[in-house]
């Protein structure tokens, strides 16, 4: 009798899968999109969507993103882009936190908004984004606010989380929340021309020192805005981070802050020191 | 004292990329940021020779003063 495995070796073009015949196999043997990516993946046979990754990424590499969870907290213009990313680079479960609907000041940059989605929420346009472009992702939308009360829940068996989020005492929250998870955290922030982006590590206390000195509001985002570049730039970075934290590979930006001045085009990098601080 | 002050990002606007400044002894980051007029609210890093301090930090012969704007959209 004809098995799933069998099908997929059977119907891969060389090592590489056709989308249609991922498609017939999942109608064929009654099995998800994403059932049968794993299966594929797992033969070494690579779904022909992610060709183009290949030589960046293995097909075992490919498989650590199809089985990863990655949490994304915020839905907006860093969200947007780190989702489409994730999505189409084939991370196989992302869960979007953020409570908000999109408004009309949205559209200058945050990539699922439109005329048509003013209105709706973020995290369902994101989901209904994600089935057009990679049907064998699974996104978990939730609609609510990110806190340390419900941190740790809804971050439950993600291996890392992506922080997209624009309000500095959620950040904070939520670097307390990977710590005490021990996951690490990709930092990122913008505002006008410019941004940053760190990673924080298991036992580092990276983002309570790049925001020591804050005490209370929003950056100077609130005078700068967000063009429409900053967010897809800041955002692209973050995503580099965490295929190199899911695959094993590159140097991520572990103790270093990377500045990033898209005015001046000028980047930098700052040491942040590794480890716990010794006073709070 | 002969301090070097350097500014980033927005921060740059209307003011200087690169100072060298000669500034009373005792002088702290604060007092450089408000003589630059640069509102508390809107510091973000700021670094003496690489280092991360805060407002209180008196700057001594010699030190290079890095200051970023807080930056906290998404």
């Amino acid at each position: 009798m004809d098995t799933l495995p069998i099908y997929v070796r059977d119907h891969a073009e060389g090592q590489l899968l056709p989308w249609n015949n991922q498609l017939e196999a999942a109608e064929r043997f009654g099995v998800s999109l994403a059932q049968v990516e794993d299966v594929a993946l797992e033969r070494g046979i690579l779904p022909a969507r992610y060709q183009r990754n290949r030589k960046t990424l293995s097909i075992s590499d490919q498989l650590s993103l199809f089985r990863s969870r990655v949490a994304v907290i915020g839905c907006g213009g860093l969200g947007g882009y780190v989702v489409e990313e994730l999505a189409r680079m084939g991370v196989g479960n992302i869960v979007v936190i953020d409570p908000d609907v999109f408004e009309e000041h949205n559209l200058n940059r945050q990539l699922f908004s439109s005329p048509a989605n003013l209105g709706t929420a973020k995290v369902e346009a994101a989901s209904r984004r994600i089935r057009e472009i990679n049907p064998a992702v699974t996104l978990v939308p939730v609609q609510a606010a990110f806190s340390a009360m419900n941190g740790e829940e809804l971050l439950a068996g993600c291996q890392l989380a992506v922080d997209a989020l624009d309000t500095i005492s959620t950040r904070l929250e939520l670097a307390e929340v990977c710590a005490s998870l021990r996951i690490p955290l990709v930092h990122g922030a913008i505002a006008g021309w410019f941004g940053h982006v760190t990673t924080q590590f298991p036992g580092d206390d990276t983002l309570q020192t790049i925001y020591g000195t804050w005490k209370t509001g929003k950056g100077v985002e609130q005078t700068l805005g967000n063009p429409s570049f900053t967010p897809a730039v800041i955002a692209s970075l973050e995503v580099a981070e965490v295929c190199k934290l899911l695959t094993g590979q590159g140097t991520p930006l572990r103790g270093r802050q990377l500045m990033i001045d898209l005015f001046s085009m000028e980047m930098d990098i700052l040491n942040v020191p590794e480890g716990r601080r010794e006073t709070k | 004292m002969i301090v070097t002050v350097k500014l980033f990002a927005s921060f740059r606007t209307g003011r200087f990329d690169i100072e060298t400044v000669d500034y009373p002894a005792g002088t702290t980051v604060a007092d450089v940021a408000d003589r630059l007029r640069l509102p508390h609210s809107e510091l973000g890093i700021m670094m003496i020779n690489s280092r991360h301090v805060k407002l209180d930090r008196e700057l001594a012969e010699g030190d290079t003063l890095a200051l970023f704007p807080l930056l906290g959209g998404g």
